[in-house]
């Protein structure tokens, strides 16, 4: 699916009563799969669509995304190979990547 | 985001327009811009205008923090034109890239939904077609019919549009052909240039699916490399 598309998606699942949430590559740097204003939504049951990288974070991005919809404020993450988190993540790449993530409310 | 903001969003997209949104992620805030960039605050409105240009989300530094501007231009559509076998491979591929395609081809025993599931199809004359679809930048047209009397038309169409890919299927020889009789229909060297012929990256395809990932290879190409546009 492409992102353009997926916001509706994310309006699709609210709209329906679930909780969602929209994670966004907002920058990169060096080697990122994903350009900024690519997408994930995320719903309260753990359904994913879309990707904010080559499926390194998006497991990262979906915890926080669950605290975000359950009502946990807006977020910035970042992610990159040269913090200690990114090792835990795996941002295999190299690059380094900013996402969003936010509640549709 | 509130939830009446994304349908809003996603209500101007689907009208075709371009819009942005402009989001201050500090303070987790977000307009969306449609044709007036007045409501962009004067010193991002460049960055803005850039990010339209260019096709490409930015994030930048304003006197209000982080602002992240989110570029919706209008969808990518490419015009098929010969409801062949290589349309039949190449039109779903390029749903998968985000592409709204259609297919044109007034011999309706080709352009069938039997054989186009999911796919729009026009069944007018190429020139007609085309002149209907309004082309624009963000347009590509790949001519696949082999037969003149359809390819012409369409290419002499795209020529006189702003379609960012126009390629024809047929060896050198051919092409060469069918830049003769486009010049006699008024377009000059510079301008038939702009004809991808043969189309495709040249990667060795053989079958029409292989076909197909060549001329979407060549598409995706001129759609994010545009400085090698001319590239033969």
């Amino acid at each position: 699916m492409d992102d353009d598309r997926l916001l509706d998606t994310a309006a699709t699942w609210k709209a329906n009563g679930r909780k969602v949430a929209i994670a966004t590559v907002i920058e990169t740097w060096g080697s990122s799969p994903r350009r900024p204003g690519s997408h994930l939504i995320i719903d309260d049951a753990g359904n994913m669509v879309g990707s904010v990288s080559g499926g390194c974070i998006e497991g990262a991005v979906v915890r926080e995304a669950l605290d975000i919809m359950e009502g946990a404020p807006s977020k910035l993450l970042e992610f990159g190979v040269s913090d200690e988190q990114a090792w835990e993540v795996g941002l295999a790449c190299g690059g380094r990547v900013r996402v969003f993530v936010e509640a549709v409310t | 985001m509130k939830l009446d903001l994304l349908q809003h969003l996603n209500i101007v997209r689907a009208s075709g327009d371009r819009c942005c949104l402009v989001r201050y992620v500090d303070r987790d805030e977000a307009i969306l811009v449609t044709d007036d960039l007045a409501k962009v605050p004067a010193a991002i409105r460049p960055s803005v205008e850039k990010a339209y240009r260019e096709d490409r989300s930015v994030s930048v530094q304003s006197e209000e923090g982080a602002v992240f501007v989110q570029v919706f231009n209008p969808p990518l559509r490419l015009i098929i034109v010969g409801a062949v076998h290589i349309a039949q491979f190449l039109a779903p591929m390029a749903q998968l890239c985000g592409y709204h395609v259609t297919v044109v081809d007034p011999r309706g025993a080709f352009a069938t939904p039997e054989r186009f599931p999911e796919i729009a199809l026009e069944v007018e004359w190429p020139d007609e077609a085309l002149a209907e679809l309004k082309l624009n930048r963000r347009t590509a047209v790949v001519a696949l019919t082999h037969d003149p009397k359809l390819d012409d038309p369409a290419l002499d169409q795209a020529l006189r549009s702003d379609a960012f890919y126009i390629a024809a299927l047929g060896s050198r020889k051919n092409h060469a052909a069918r830049c003769e009789r486009l010049r006699a229909e008024g377009h000059d060297d510079v301008t038939l240039k702009r004809i991808h012929g043969p189309a495709g990256l040249d990667i060795g395809a053989v079958s029409p699916p292989e076909i197909a990932v060549a001329i979407l290879s060549q598409i995706t190409q001129c759609l994010r490399q545009p400085h090698l546009r001319f590239t033969p």
